[in-house]
């Protein structure tokens, strides 16, 4: 029944979407400015539409209606309500709807916020979305419908893929994973916009795009990191990144728009970089595209990779449209992207920034050549070859040091030229940084070229940006007479972007040292234990408790008990389980994580005696991992402050 | 609008297509199973749900593959809890039943599941027209290095895996690796069985 109301909706939609499509340019064309707002209808209309489809899904999935092919798919009456509800994107069909959902969302709040811009950049963005939308529309009309019919009606699903109904992140990652990569397509639609309507020419559309790049970047990021931490908190080898090609596919993305918040300073400022930085907002759209292609069709083997029908096919399709037109549109107005400024001096911050474009993009080429290699590889010789860590470690790790050094040296220098004086003054005080964090590297026992390098170039970067809060603060101190605090979030509120931006390089920070230490300093041991013996790792002491087991809902559990001792006192525990599901014939290794400032004491049950006799835990002291969690959230934390509306520019 | 630039700059996109092209027509998964070719493993299950006359078994009997020596045979990996073995089971059926009195056999094997739910399953099909076996805590389904279910495997006469489908099995691809497993001789150790023609497109999984 609700199936029937959602695929008319979408049907609906489609319709809609159709008919935004052609009036929009039509309304263009003819001169007929009265006309825009039906295509602004549409795009309202559509959301409104999509939003039935959306609830009518979750409300099939919670009522467990399984007369629906998608919730007989992934629905079972044993799945708690949590993970019936995120078993929206769980799969192929309802993840597309979910996509489809956000896309609309998009469209809907671009319209709100900028309709009353004059020009024919919002239109005509306006119609770019609506044809990514048609795209989404029609798969779920057709391959991907989530609301086919099953008859007769099963009495129950063998509910969600297990491990993603095995951590509460998997509530969080793929939102916010979507909310990312969809979003690109606003700063995409931006410059389709710019492009037909003639504003390339001019720079403003650049500061729309950025805020909004800024925005779906912001989500992007915390979405890796959120995803990192799923894979270490669930997958139970104790890593957060194996350059997977679906990992792979939602940073490669991430690489350029990082590039092109970065470059659009440079347009801001110095008019430079007109023709680069479409490129990069375009590049990136194409890219996210790319990555849906890569985890939607079935083209290369991962385990994020969806079972498919033909779905492959239609996205082929539409990468091949996005891929012509955009190279086409670009190279067809490139002529009239003329650059006004000029590079003044090699010590200046717009060189670093085009330093950093340059790291970012060559990182952007490197990930994305190993993603695809064993594709070529194929084709061309007939072998099945997998691009494993090393490549990819070997060729950025390079890249990665030289990004944190930059990222120490640009919010140094000022724009236009430095006067070897003040190259001097800016450049040089960090170096204590860059000792002092390479000691300490060296004294925690980092001993691989990288790994201290990574130490020394955050060292510096981390004094070079402290110090910009430094210098700003204690200048209004001395101008109004502030208190320190008062000083630091007036400088903060004065300038929100360039502070927002240094708060994210220290997030940043944090990360790099949480990745450098841990991946050089990982130390773990195997033992089987019989409860009262305990294990030594990192100077800490575990203790098997007790073998135990008990029946949930929805699976059996066996789990063990490890006290973390502290002399003889108990400091704390952890508890690796195993849940066994019924649909799954291995079971799912549940690993248990006690975070300490220091790092993280990780412990994964490897195997036990049916009666309780002895378990085998393996365990691994993973330096600094929390780090990365806790920088990702200051990342996050710049960007929610950049892109903070400026309510009034206080008086300084 | 430069249409010379965008014409020579659309070219760009040609060859990542093509190459896109090229790589949806493979499958990442098909790695190929070093099973057909290869003794199939030996299994003794018990029937649970005893199918219809003329394939009909007793509830409890235990069928063995070696007592199945020199004819072919069909296992269907299923379970309740899977949809697209909804899709497969008609076919299964009447097919099945179709091949009745000739020298194969069909056996559904019920995988991570209870033999009531497949019981009830069974019936509210409407029927299996041949029997199914229980196979406790997978061992089957390990031995024969099950990727989901359905997955179905063909044993020619030889007791040889010939050919294993993953996903619903159509009713052509049936008959036709069943007939060419019938037309085989049977009892020639050294040669390897050749793969019957469909082998090498193995379709993605479903389900």
């Amino acid at each position: 029944m609700i199936g029937t109301l959602a695929r008319d909706a979408l049907l609906v939609s489609l319709a809609v979407i159709a008919f935004g499509l052609v009036i929009g340019p039509v309304a263009i064309a003819r001169g007929k400015r009265e006309w825009i707002p039906l295509s602004y209808a549409a795009i309202y209309t559509n959301f409104l539409l999509v939003t039935i489809a959306t609830v009518s899904m979750v409300v099939a999935l919670v009522t467990h209606d399984f007369s629906v092919a998608y919730v007989a798919q992934v629905g079972s009456r044993a799945t708690p309500l949590l993970y019936t509800v995120i078993s929206l994107w769980g799969a192929l069909e309802g993840s597309i709807l979910f996509w489809g959902w956000v896309l609309a969302m998009y469209a809907a709040a671009v319209v709100w916020i900028n309709s009353k811009r004059p020009g024919n950049l919002v239109p005509y963005a306006g119609t770019a979305l609506l044809g990514v939308m048609l795209f989404f529309a029609i798969l779920l009309i057709g391959p991907a419908n989530p609301f086919g019919v099953v008859s007769p009606v099963p009495a129950d699903g063998p509910g969600p893929n297990p491990l993603l109904q095995n951590h509460i992140l998997m509530a969080i990652h793929p939102p916010l994973l979507y909310l990312g990569y969809v979003g690109m397509a606003v700063p995409f639609a931006f410059a389709v916009g710019a492009m037909l309507s003639g504003e390339v020419e001019r720079d403003d559309w650049i500061r729309i795009t950025r805020r909004w790049t800024l925005a779906s970047w912001a989500f992007l990021s915390a979405a890796i990191i959120a995803g990192m931490w799923w894979s270490y908190e669930v997958l139970g080898w104790g890593g957060y990144w194996a350059w997977d090609p679906v990992e792979n596919a939602s940073f490669i993305p991430w690489l350029t728009a990082t590039a092109f918040l970065h470059s659009a300073m440079v347009q801001e400022r110095r008019q430079m970089l007109r023709l680069w930085n479409l490129n990069l907002v375009v590049g990136t759209f194409v890219l996210t595209i790319l990555g849906t292609f890569l985890t939607r069709s079935g083209i290369i083997s991962s385990v994020h990779a969806f079972t498919t029908g033909t779905i492959g096919y239609f996205f082929l399709g539409f990468i091949a449209v996005v891929l012509i037109s955009a190279l086409v549109m670009v190279a067809g107005v490139s002529d009239r992207l003329k650059t006004v400024g000029h590079f003044d001096s090699p010590a200046s911050r717009e060189t670093v920034f085009l330093l950093n474009n340059l790291f970012l993009t060559a990182f952007c080429f490197t990930v994305l050549v190993g993603t695809l290699f064993p594709l070529v590889a194929e084709a061309f010789r007939g072998v099945k070859v997998s691009v494993g860590e090393p490549f990819f470690n070997k060729m950025t790790l390079p890249m990665m040091v030289a990004l944190l050094f930059l990222m120490g040296v640009g919010p140094a220098l000022p724009w236009k030229s430095a006067s070897p004086d003040e190259v001097k003054h800016k450049l040089l005080p960090p170096v204590i940084g860059a000792v002092l964090f390479a000691a300490v590297g060296l004294l925690m026992g980092i001993r691989n070229v990288y790994g201290v390098l990574a130490f020394a170039c955050t060292g510096y970067a981390v004094v070079a940006n402290l110090r910009e809060f430094y210098i700003g603060s204690a200048a209004r101190r001395s101008a109004h007479g502030e208190g320190w605090f008062t000083a630091l979030t007036r400088l903060i509120a004065g300038n929100r972007r360039r502070y927002g931006g240094y708060v994210s390089h220290i997030g940043v920070f944090f990360v790099a040292l949480g990745i450098a230490a841990s991946s050089s300093l990982r130390t773990e041991r195997e033992a089987t234990l019989e409860p009262g013996q305990s294990v030594v790792l990192a100077g800490r002491t575990a203790r098997l408790k007790s073998v135990w087991g008990r029946e949930e809902p929805q699976r059996s559990v066996i789990g063990v008990t490890l006290e973390i001792m502290n002399g003889d006192v108990v400091s704390g525990k952890v508890e690796p389980r195993m849940n066994f599901y019924p649909m799954s014939q291995q079971p799912v290794p549940t690993p248990d994580v006690k975070s300490y400032a220091a790092g993280d004491l990780y412990a994964n049950l490897q195997a036990f005696q049916p009666q309780g006799k002895n378990a085998t835990v393996k365990l691994i002291w993973e330096p600094l991992v929390p780090w990365i969690w806790f920088g990702g959230g200051i990342v996050v934390l710049g960007a929610i402050v950049g892109i903070w509306p400026n309510r009034r520019r206080s008086a300084a | 609008m430069n249409w010379k630039r965008a014409a020579i700059a659309s070219l760009f996109a040609i060859p990542v297509i093509l190459l896109f092209a090229w790589g949806m027509t493979k499958d990442p998964k098909d790695i190929p199973s070093p099973l057909p070719g290869r003794e199939a493993p030996t299994f003794a299950l018990d029937v649970f749900a005893p199918g219809q006359p003329p394939l009909l078994r007793n509830v409890g009997d235990t069928i063995r593959l070696a007592d199945m020596k020199g004819e072919v045979v069909v296992l269907n990996f299923w379970a309740s809890w899977c949809l697209a073995c909804r899709d497969e089971h008609s076919t299964l059926s009447e097919v099945a039943r179709s091949y009745a009195g000739k020298p194969v056999h069909f056996y559904g094997v019920l995988y991570n599941d209870a033999p009531v739910n497949g019981t009830n399953w069974i019936a509210e099909m409407g029927g299996q027209s041949y029997p199914s076996l229980n196979d406790p805590k997978a061992r089957t389904a390990i031995d024969y290095g099950l990727y989901g279910v359905p997955e179905t495997f063909f044993l020619d006469r030889n007791g040889r895996v010939a050919y294993k489908h993953t996903g619903p099995v159509p009713a052509a691809v049936i008959a036709r690796v069943v007939d060419s497993l019938m037309a085989a001789p049977a009892a020639t150790p050294a040669a390897p069985s050749p793969a019957p023609a469909g082998a090498a497109s193995q379709p993605k999984a479903g389900g």
